[in-house]
């Protein structure tokens, strides 16, 4: 029988993660919803941002969480201009070419990657990365809580802004019907860009909240988008609740299959969710459609 | 007929070629370049012309060249053995990949999404196991010899996948003619059209998953005899589903010689990047990623598109 104390410890290490899980999740869903597309440089962006905060850190001295306002802006401008850009320029308005121009950005993006800041792994130096408090036996490394609670946090703010603004209003109306939002006088567009950017900027967010404990490489997207599909497929394509129950499923799928499996094979344990849903239920648990 | 025409030439003309004196170099890297031609070649048959794409086809070629390595290193077996073997375990692989994949009528996104975690659960299954060598590989030793199937010079295996190259390029002709690959097309166009018309759409995509599943863990099990080694990430890592698509694309997709064409294309691009800008890592890769973004929106139909189209346009200028 299991020591109590590690299940407790399993718990809340799943939850902390699965909040990450979730804040990538979010960004893609969101993409999802609205354009359609499967946007396989999410990874890659993700890593971008992270060496972003890095950067930032090393040579301005700003702190990760200084550092949040900047990076939002900045990947928000970044995404906005990839849509606008590029990817809708490329797409010829075929579903497949969007999912080949997003592969092919996220190898450029990965490789040049590996070009200036070759295969060695980044870490910052914060003061308070070990910090931690103590919650019934198990020590929590308090920026990891600062990164779970600032994630349910975006996660609300993005959800107030879909459901209460008038960008959001017509988000939703692009995401719905998009002929109907033209006719209105929608610029589809320009919605499709503005969220493109909205999802990139959440990458933003995630990788100041991730930088204080994680360590940044040339291929750490690939660990964080094969996960993020997964958890947008198990919580339903375009779904912003689904997106946090999918993500913190998915933290806690790790966790537990890494304590009772080993760490290489708890990660098998993702994968073989995300392949058993999307065939037995690829709408997932709260998605309505595919 | 013409085509049959061009792939005699194609192939008479590489045949014969070793005869004079080309270098190492020189046949390693028209090796390498018919490999994928091949490779892709198998990515095309289902991508190209039946419109799945497959994201994990690594999967395939990674099955294959473990197998053949496994059944020399693990039980003492010959490479004979080990080719048949491997060409087994591909086609069993695909099989599995495609019956749950194609009955549970997954396609566009989904199916890439699916290929993509199945070469990732792979690759960390064989990071994991002892049978695979783990973390550290395989390595298959050196002896020589035809019973063996290794060879001193380099012109063995030229001959191999110069042969293998240019069964794939009949294979895709033969495809274009018959009533299988015709549902395939269908299908591509048109799933629910084609379905209407009464083509057997599971039975289809699965026979050319199948299909693609052998010739690609094929070729996987000829690298593994060219390089003796294996490991996860040669085997499974991103790099060759990524080129297999990337010559198809690059080359023309649905077409005989698109691969062909691709793969010639991206070598000597990549060659030419390695000769000006030396050998740093990533540049290569990088430019391929940009390639395609490029070709996606200016090129959609590939090199060969772009080569029939200028030959059209220059008949009709030489008609008028």
């Amino acid at each position: 029988m299991l020591d109590p104390i590690l299940l407790w410890s399993g718990l809340v290490n799943g939850l902390l993660q699965g909040a990450i899980y979730a804040l990538v999740a979010l960004g893609l869903t969101l993409i999802y919803g609205v354009l359609h597309i499967i946007n396989f440089a999410h990874g890659s962006l993700l890593m971008l941002a992270m060496y972003g905060v890095f950067l930032l850190f090393s040579q301005f001295g700003i702190d990760p969480y200084a550092a949040l306002p900047i990076m939002v802006v900045g990947m928000f401008v970044l995404g906005y201009g990839l849509q606008r850009g590029l990817i809708s320029r490329a797409s010829h308005g075929r579903d497949e070419n969007i999912l080949l121009v997003t592969l092919g950005i996220s190898i450029v993006i990965e490789n040049l990657a590996l070009f200036f800041f070759q295969g060695d792994t980044r870490t910052i130096d914060v003061p308070y990365a070990f910090d931690s408090l103590e919650v019934f036996g198990v020590f929590i490394a308090i920026p990891r809580l600062i990164a779970f609670a600032a994630a349910l946090l975006i996660a609300g703010l993005l959800w107030l802004m879909i459901q209460r603004s008038d960008v959001g209003r017509a988000i939703r109306a692009v995401a719905k019907e998009k002929q109907g939002a033209r006719l209105v006088g929608i610029n589809v567009e320009h919605i499709y860009a503005v969220s493109y950017g909205v999802g990139i900027a959440c990458l933003g967010a995630a990788a100041c909240l991730l930088m204080p404990t994680y360590l940044v490489y040339p291929t750490v997207g690939h660990a964080f988008v094969l996960i993020a599909f997964t958890v947008v497929v198990l919580g339903g394509m375009g779904s912003f609740p689904g997106a946090l129950l999918g993500g913190l499923l998915i933290g806690l799928c790790e966790s537990f299959g890494g304590l009772f499996l080993g760490e290489s094979f708890g990660q098998i344990g993702i994968f073989l969710v995300f392949i058993v849903v999307l065939l037995f239920r690829p709408s997932g648990l709260l998605g309505s459609r595919v | 007929m013409r085509t049959l025409a061009a792939i005699a030439v194609f192939g008479f003309a590489m045949a014969v070629l070793p005869a004079f004196g080309p270098t190492d170099f020189m046949l390693s890297f028209l090796t390498l370049m018919l490999l994928f031609a091949y490779l892709g070649q198998g990515w095309n048959i289902l991508g190209g012309y039946g419109g799945q794409f497959s994201f994990g086809n690594t999967v395939f070629f990674g099955a294959g060249l473990y197998v053949t390595v496994i059944t020399q290193v693990q039980f003492g077996l010959g490479p004979w053995a080990g080719l048949a073997a491997a060409l087994l375990a591909g086609a069993a692989v695909a099989f599995a990949i495609g019956w749950l994949s194609f009955r549970y009528g997954l396609r566009g996104s989904y199916f890439a999404l699916i290929t993509l975690a199945f070469a990732e659960v792979f690759r960390i299954v064989a990071n994991s196991i002892a049978i695979t060598g783990a973390g550290a590989g395989l390595q298959v030793p050196l002896d020589p010899s035809p019973a063996n199937l290794q060879f001193v010079g380099r012109e063995g295996f030229y001959w191999i996948i110069l042969a293998l190259t240019v069964g794939s390029l009949l294979l895709a002709w033969q495809l274009e003619r018959s009533r299988f690959g015709v549902y395939l097309i269908a299908i591509r166009d048109d799933e629910d059209a084609a379905r209407a018309l009464g083509v057997d759409i599971f039975r289809t995509k699965l026979r050319a998953i199948v299909l693609v599943g052998a010739m690609t863990a094929l070729g996987g099990a000829f690298y593994g005899q060219m390089f003796l080694y294996v490991d996860p990430h040669i085997a499974f890592g991103v790099s060759v589903s990524v080129e297999v698509l990337l010559v198809s694309i690059v080359g023309g997709m649905g077409t005989v010689f698109g691969p062909l064409l691709g793969a010639a294309a991206l070598h000597t691009l990549s060659e030419v990047a390695r000769e000006t800008m030396g050998d740093t890592p990533g540049l290569n890769l990088a430019l391929y990623g940009a390639l395609l973004v490029v070709m996606v929106m200016f090129l959609p139909k590939g090199l060969f598109g772009l080569a029939s189209f200028s030959a059209r346009r220059l008949l009709k200028g030489w008609r008028s």
